[in-house]
């Protein structure tokens, strides 16, 4: 594993634009994030948790400064080639799981290899491949209506890794769920860092989640207070 | 690409049904659009090929110079002479196929509406009715002359009140018993009545003159000679023109007419139309914002978020487009009516629907969906993709 880090911000500022005055979320921001770690982001509501994920996973640009993610400049690649680049290098994961309600969770989990040349028989085994790796094999052919959060929350990780991305990107991934549920979705998190390699930045409120990861950024007035690594 | 665009029109149509009613009343308002414009389409294509179906080439009808149509025409007896030396006209046993005909207007009542209407009677000879193509009494007899017969057109009996076989119609003072109906295959003639010119001149005190002259050309190019003579004879002031011409020219206003009333009516309802639509793929963008966004993240496009939302708008108005020409072909094509024609008579015709026009009805619907998805399909692409973490 080479040393530069996987992700890479430097002296990164985003503000917006409000009728006159701006907003200053970030300002001359620097982080790095090398590969395989899993960090945990805290802090206030509208501290600036989610603008954060956005600006990593390319769905938002900064307002100056340069992020490198991969060896790859994203803040000023052309909106086609973000595209492109989030295909294959982020998979994200929403609280409220974002899948499309009229399709099967197969069919869900199948929408980001429609972006690649696999064949429908290689994007099929995939398919049952992520579902397996999150323990919904038996699911595919059912609707998100007639799953549990918990099980579609599972889906929507399934839709994350099926094009094997790199980094996953979690806003608020327990959010909505119980305990219970979520400590097995954390726990498959887990394992994704830990059996699979992946690179994960989970947004949460709660401190029991953020124990999952292997270090906790704390988020507040634009810049990181802290940083703990738990035991 | 292909798969992208395919994937998000699929996701967009499969969500259709969670605003089912709005797209219902899109499709809705598309076919009502669409049937009004087939149906004018339809009116005047039908009134068109009605006309221009009647009256041959080498027939040449004679009216008074500068009177446009048979009704304001007339000729005297002396006329009827020297046309009846005229160069260009067949002669049969010797004698020139020639007729003299009288056209006036009676009262008659629309079945549908109830309404007072023009019909044209026509004085005619044997000579005259021989010159109409193949002409079948298909109920009863002809008329004999001196006894104020009539007979009836097969369309002009369908669409008027009144002029029942053996009935008797009265106009001005005098009786006329309807002892016939003819055809003459779906030409305008269908749409009049007839009887022996003699009677006609005598009850409507015409004398001997007469309002036209046809004449059976040798040739259809005979009608050159005939025009030179008529041009060069100075006891004639008249006009000469083929009988096919001259239904021509009356068609051409009164389908034009349709046309200039139909296509903006359509237009407006159209505007009314493209309204509806934009409203139910806004409605659709707003809806799927989060589903778009949530792609959008996942790697697609901008361009499919684009064919997408346009699809959805497409596949409504095809449905309308086809729901607007299985009405106007159920309801429409084939429908007998009537209008005014170029004589200030009525002439009966059928709407007539054809490809042509169903083309013109798929464009205008096809035009609504473009217009009406375009404008949401470009909001659509230009979602911001960070909605996708927004909250419900
Ligand atoms: N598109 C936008 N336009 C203007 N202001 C915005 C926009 N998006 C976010 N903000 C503002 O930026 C700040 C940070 O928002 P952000 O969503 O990143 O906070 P957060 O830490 O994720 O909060 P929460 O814990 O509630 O999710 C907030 O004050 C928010 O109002
Ligand atoms: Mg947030």
């Amino acid at each position: 594993m080479p040393d530069t880090p996987l992700i890479m911000l430097e002296n990164v500022s985003k503000a917006y634009r409000k009728a006159k005055s701006e907003i200053s979320i970030f300002d001359q921001l620097n982080l790095s994030i090398k590969e395989g770690d899993f960090v945990a982001i805290m802090g206030p509501s509208g501290s600036g948790k989610t603008t954060l994920l956005n600006l990593l996973g390319g769905v938002d640009r900064p307002t100056s400064g340069t992020i490198t993610i991969n060896g790859e400049r994203i803040d000023k690649m052309s909106e086609s080639a973000l595209s492109r680049w989030r295909a294959h290098t982020v998979g994200f994961i929403f609280q409220f799981y974002n899948l499309m309600p009229m399709l099967t969770a197969a069919r869900n989990v199948e929408l980001p290899l429609l972006l690649t040349k696999l064949s429908r028989k290689q994007r099929r085994e995939n398919v049952m491949t992520a579902l397996k790796v999150v323990g919904l094999e038996d699911r595919a052919k059912h609707s998100p209506r007639e799953m549990s959060g918990g099980q579609q929350q599972r889906v929507a990780i399934a839709r994350a890794i099926v094009s094997d991305p790199k980094l996953l990107l979690c806003d608020e991934p327990t959010g909505d769920l119980d305990r219970e549920t979520a400590g097995e979705i954390l726990s498959t998190l887990q394992m994704l860092n830990r059996d699979f390699g992946k690179t994960i930045l989970m947004v949460t409120h709660d401190p029991e989640a953020a124990k999952y990861a292997k270090s906790i950024l704390h988020l507040d007035k634009g810049h990181f207070v802290e940083e703990l690594v738990t035991s | 690409m292909m798969k992208q665009i395919l994937s998000v029109s699929w996701i967009s149509l499969r969500s259709l049904p969670q605003r089912l009613w709005l797209s219902l009343a899109t499709i809705l308002t598309i076919a009502v659009v669409v049937a009004v414009l087939l149906a004018f389409l339809a009116m005047s294509n039908g009134f068109r090929k009605t006309l221009e179906g009647t009256g041959s080439d080498d027939v040449a009808l004679i009216l008074r110079g500068g009177a446009s149509t048979e009704l304001n025409s007339v000729l005297s007896r002396e006329d009827q002479a020297v046309l009846e030396t005229a160069a260009g006209i067949a002669k049969n046993n010797g004698e020139p196929m020639i007729s003299g005909e009288l056209y006036v207007v009676v009262n008659g009542t629309k079945k549908t509406s109830g309404t007072k209407v023009n019909l044209p009677l026509r004085g005619l000879s044997e000579q005259g009715i021989a010159m109409r193509g193949p002409v079948t009494i298909s109920q009863g007899r002809l008329f004999v002359p001196g006894r104020n017969e009539l007979v009836v057109g097969r369309a002009l009996l369908g669409e008027f009140d009144g002029f029942d076989l053996n009935s008797t119609v009265r106009f001005g003072a005098t009786d006329w018993d309807i002892v016939g109906v003819f055809e003459t295959g779906g030409t305008v003639f269908e749409s009049e009545l007839w009887s022996d010119l003699a009677g006609v001149q005598n009850q409507f005190n015409r004398g001997s003159s007469v309002q036209s002259v046809r004449a059976k050309l040798t040739s259809p190019d005979a009608i050159e000679d005939l025009k030179d003579f008529a041009e060069n004879d100075p006891r004639l002031g008249v006009d000469v023109i083929s009988e096919k011409d001259y239904f021509k020219e009356q068609s051409q206003s009164t389908s034009d007419l349709i046309l200039v009333l139909g296509w903006p009516l359509a237009i407006a309802m159209g505007l009314g139309a493209l309204a509806g639509a934009l409203n139910t793929i806004y409605t659709s963008v707003a809806a799927r914002a989060r589903d778009i966004a949530t792609l959008r993240a996942i790697g697609f496009s901008s361009l499919s978020a684009f064919f997408g939302t346009l699809s959805e708008s497409l596949a409504l108005s095809v449905l309308g487009g086809l729901l607007g020409a299985a009405v106007a072909w159920s309801f429409f094509d084939g429908l007998s009516t009537s209008t005014l024609g170029g004589g200030f008579t009525q002439v009966v015709f059928s709407f007539q629907l054809g490809g042509a026009l169903l083309v013109q009805g798929a464009i205008l619907a096809l035009g609504i969906g473009l217009v009406g998805g375009f404008f949401p399909a470009i909001r659509a692409a230009r979602l911001p993709v960070a909605m996708a973490f927004s909250d419900r």
